[in-house]
């Protein structure tokens, strides 16, 4: 009775198979020579999977204190917290690279710190600098997940809990902790797979050819080799190990054995004193947040002069951004509910097809649409559709992520409600179903408006003169030794960002007297 | 609502003027066609004499644009491909899909002579180390080796200055390069995608040197009148790149092709460069020089690697770069 929908998540799942299969396909057969896989891209795996296991593991263990500190804390300017702790996610690589140089750099605010007070100065360079940048990255998103999940608990849970006079140790066991088993593996995988795409964070802070990842060598095979078939083998290495931690992740996520409460986060009782709080947020506020005050410093006197071009690319960057949110939401929705719906097998299927763009990597994707699309259409007329497309597939497994929880939960707790009273199709999407979730519904939107709006990844292989993105413009603004124009267009970027994640998100603050 | 009325008129225009003139395109590297760029001017430029309509097609830099041009084959839009340079154009010619460019008889100014019937230099500019003045700079590899200088580079694999590098250090050094190397490991701070980051990470106090071009103090003078920097003269002389254009053989305006490149050697391309894209004009104008480029330092000696040898000796270059960095 509630077919459409699950037809839709199908079609969608597929869709999103056939363009990153089809892409990798698309360059194998395009491919002259294939040298075949070498030692150097066997280490490039190894340190692939190393960095990004351990940045997984990091960026979710500090951001479990961090996201129970903003659950259980009301505080002046809390919102506007949460939406700047998004912030570095959503920065193009090179301008989060910087932002961390400023602060952690050899001449950064730490170091002169340090100097000040006689210690020796600390090396971001190396090892410890990935983990760093990638921590930076993707503590604001799992802080977000993991946050998500406690603001989900019902709260008459909680009052329970205090009218049965549990401590806070008992409350952790009996209802924190069974949440967070179901959330955090989900928040782990996500973070593994982003980061097992890095590329430029991992090479210029990892300093060195040791800190060679798979995207590096993809990259290496398409522009140094011109290699495409090594290019192709690699991508489905890539994709390779997407799938496996994806099905190892997904089937780790206890289901959630609670049964559903009135709906809406009240106040907690017996909390502990705030200190442990209070230090969380505020190590992480300034983790956070310094980087993007040093940025916005560099970039504001600027701001004014900048060339008319950048405010072009802007628009352009805004009009992107919004397509490729709609599109994102589009195939996320209808592939929630199927997920929700389908026989256990197939379900988890559709949420790994899902998934898929996470790690499918953006320079195979884009060379594969390029070369089909190439005979009958100019690819520069293609550059902002394909650019919101790729941006939509890419921020899909995050919309996910947030929306499959979400669904299933509303179908589990008011499924059979609705079944009783002959709720089906968009009365049910549009009377039960969109209600419930649009908290992570607003999250998701704000959240694939703003990738789109950083990301430069397709559009350098598709743009014209005229169709430069914000972030490709900064870009050339670098490339034409122009930083201080570039720090403003970095500045402006951010701000775009900021306010794309802002007005979707206002119902995912996590308001929770609202 | 005012960029998007500009998108709406510019959309309506471009059919309009197509279809009196014909269109020549030219695919080219990212930051030539930027408004800050040499592309606006030698369009403009261009265009007033030709009475055709130039566009520019911009993909990434060098090596992206020869693998564009290698995915579009035969039917390619491109009639002309401007931003290859010497260390690209034996696998350009290898394709097969460039022409003759049909300009010969310039006398160029350029650091070695230039007989190549397909490609067309039309600027050039030696690697160097870029430093703060007042840096006491190493003067050779070997000493750079030595020192505690600290040094930014960019990946060759990634990178078209970092390929320079690699190909400096083996035209200086041939067998021994993988000694020069393991000397300069601990020097490198990092290594970087491209050049923007590294010479971002440069401005913002992380190294003493970084990897760039004898003209970059030039930009700082002239640009923002700022004469703090200052590039290393090497005793073993510096790597050229030259840059060059060529006509595809596939091109539907072989004609316009050929007066393109002409145009490039030409004084109204020629004095636009140098302070648009930061490098030496091939063939110097009447005019001269800009003012302040007499201020850059002159290297003893141009190193080159021939183009026909670039494939092989980057290949071996490479192993020997990454096993000596991976330690």
């Amino acid at each position: 009775m509630k077919q459409p929908l699950t037809l839709a998540g199908i079609a969608a799942g597929a869709l999103v198979v056939l363009l990153i299969l089809g892409s990798v396909v698309a360059v194998a057969l395009r491919a002259e020579r294939g040298a075949g896989l070498g030692a150097a891209d066997w280490a490039a795996l190894r340190f692939t999977l190393w960095q990004a296991a351990l940045s997984a593991v990091f960026s979710v263990a500090l951001a479990i204190p961090v996201a129970r500190a903003l659950a259980r804390r009301r505080f002046r300017g809390r919102g506007l917290l949460i939406t700047l702790l998004g912030a570095p996610f959503i920065l193009p690589v090179i301008v989060a690279v910087l932002g961390l140089i400023m602060v952690f750099g050899r001449a950064g605010l730490l170091n002169d710190g340090l100097a000040a007070l006689g210690l020796p100065a600390v090396s971001i360079y190396g090892a410890w600098g990935v983990l760093l940048a990638h921590v930076f990255f993707n503590l604001p998103l799992a802080t977000r997940m993991i946050l998500q999940g406690w603001v989900d608990i019902p709260a008459e849970r909680f009052r329970l809990a205090a009218a049965l006079g549990m401590g806070p140790a008992a409350q952790f066991r009996l209802i924190e902790l069974p949440m967070l088993a179901r959330v955090v593996p989900g928040a782990a995988l996500v973070v593994f797979l982003i980061c097992t795409t890095s590329f430029a964070v991992a090479l210029t802070l990892g300093g060195g050819p040791r800190a060679t990842t798979i995207e590096l060598a993809i990259y290496q095979a398409f522009r140094f080799d011109f290699d495409l078939g090594r290019a192709a083998l690699l991508a489905l290495l890539q994709l390779g190990v997407t799938l496996a931690a994806a099905l190892v992740a997904l089937r780790v996520a206890a289901p959630e054995a609670m049964g559903a409460g009135l709906d809406r986060p009240v106040q907690r009782w017996g909390l502990p004193g705030p200190v442990v709080d209070t230090l969380a947020i505020t190590l992480a506020t300034l983790f956070l947040v310094l980087p993007m005050v040093a940025l916005a410093a560099r970039g504001l006197p600027h701001l004014a002069n900048m060339p008319p071009e950048v405010w072009a690319a802007a628009w352009r960057s805004v009009v992107v951004a919004l397509g490729s949110a709609v599109l994102t939401i589009a195939l996320a929705l209808p592939l929630a509910v199927a997920v929700g719906r389908l026989r256990p097998r197939a379900a988890r299927g559709l949420e790994v097809a899902g998934m898929l763009g996470i790690a499918a990597s953006p320079l195979v994707i884009g060379t594969g649409l390029f070369i089909v699309s190439y005979p009958f259409i100019a690819p520069d007329r293609l550059a902002l559709p394909v650019t919101a497309l790729v941006n939509a597939v890419m921020a899909l497994p995050f919309a996910l992520r947030l929306l499959v929880p979400a669904v299933a939960r509303v179908e589990s707790d008011y499924g059979r409600l609705a079944a009783s009273l002959g709720l089906s199709g968009f009365a049910w999407l549009r009377l039960v179903l969109l209600p419930r979730i649009t908290r992570p519904l607003g999250f998701a939107t704000g959240l694939a408006a703003a990738l789109s709006m950083g990301d430069l990844g397709v559009v350098a292989l598709f743009a014209d003169a005229e169709a430069a993105t914000l972030p490709l413009q900064m870009y050339r603004l670098m490339g034409a030794y122009r930083m201080q124009d570039a720090a403003a267009a970095a500045l402006l970027l951010l701000a775009l960002s900021l306010a794309a994640f802002w007005i979707f998100d206002r119902g995912g603050r996590a308001d929770a007297d609202a | 609502m005012k960029p998007h009325a500009l998108l709406a008129l510019g959309l309506m225009a471009a059919p309009a003027m197509a279809q009196d003139r014909p269109v020549l395109t030219v695919y080219t590297y990212d930051s030539f066609v930027a408004e800050w760029g040499p592309g606006p001017q030698i369009e403009d430029a261009f265009e007033a004499e030709c009475g055709c309509d130039l566009q520019f097609t911009a993909a990434g830099d060098g090596a992206e644009l020869l693998a564009r041009i290698r995915l579009e084959g035969e039917r390619s839009e491109a009639d002309v491909v401007l931003g290859l340079d010497t260390n690209l154009t034996a696998a350009a010619k290898e394709t097969g899909l460039f022409t003759d460019s049909g300009v010969s008889d310039v006398a160029w100014d350029l650091p070695i002579a230039w007989d190549d019937p397909t490609f067309v230099p039309y600027d050039w500019g030696y690697f160097a180390f870029v430093h703060d003045a007042g840096f006491d700079a190493p003067g050779s590899f070997r000493a750079l080796a030595e020192s505690d200088t600290s040094i930014l580079i960019q990946d060759p694999r990634s990178s078209t200055p970092g390929l320079g590098l690699l190909l400096w250090v083996e035209a200086a050094y041939g067998d021994e390069a993988g000694v020069i190397w393991d000397g300069l490991a601990d020097n490198i701070v990092t290594v970087t995608k491209g050049w923007s980051e590294a010479y971002g990470l440069f401005l913002e106090g992380e190294a003493d040197m970084v990897l760039s071009y004898t003209t970059s103090p030039a930009y700082h003078l002239i640009a923002e009148d700022d004469d703090s920097k200052e590039a290393a003269r090497f005793e073993e002389g510096h790597y050229l790149q030259i840059e060059v254009a060529g006509a595809l053989a596939a091109s539907d305006q072989p004609d316009l092709a050929q007066d393109f490149l002409a145009f490039l050697a030409t004084d109204a391309a020629q004095s636009v460069l140098p302070t648009t894209n930061w490098m030496y004009p091939a063939k110097t104008p009447e005019g001269g020089l800009p003012e302040g480029f007499e201020t850059l330092i002159q290297p003893d000696e141009a190193l080159l690697i021939p183009e026909a040898e670039v494939p092989a000796v980057r290949d071996a270059a490479l192993e020997t770069w990454r096993s000596a960095l991976s330690q």
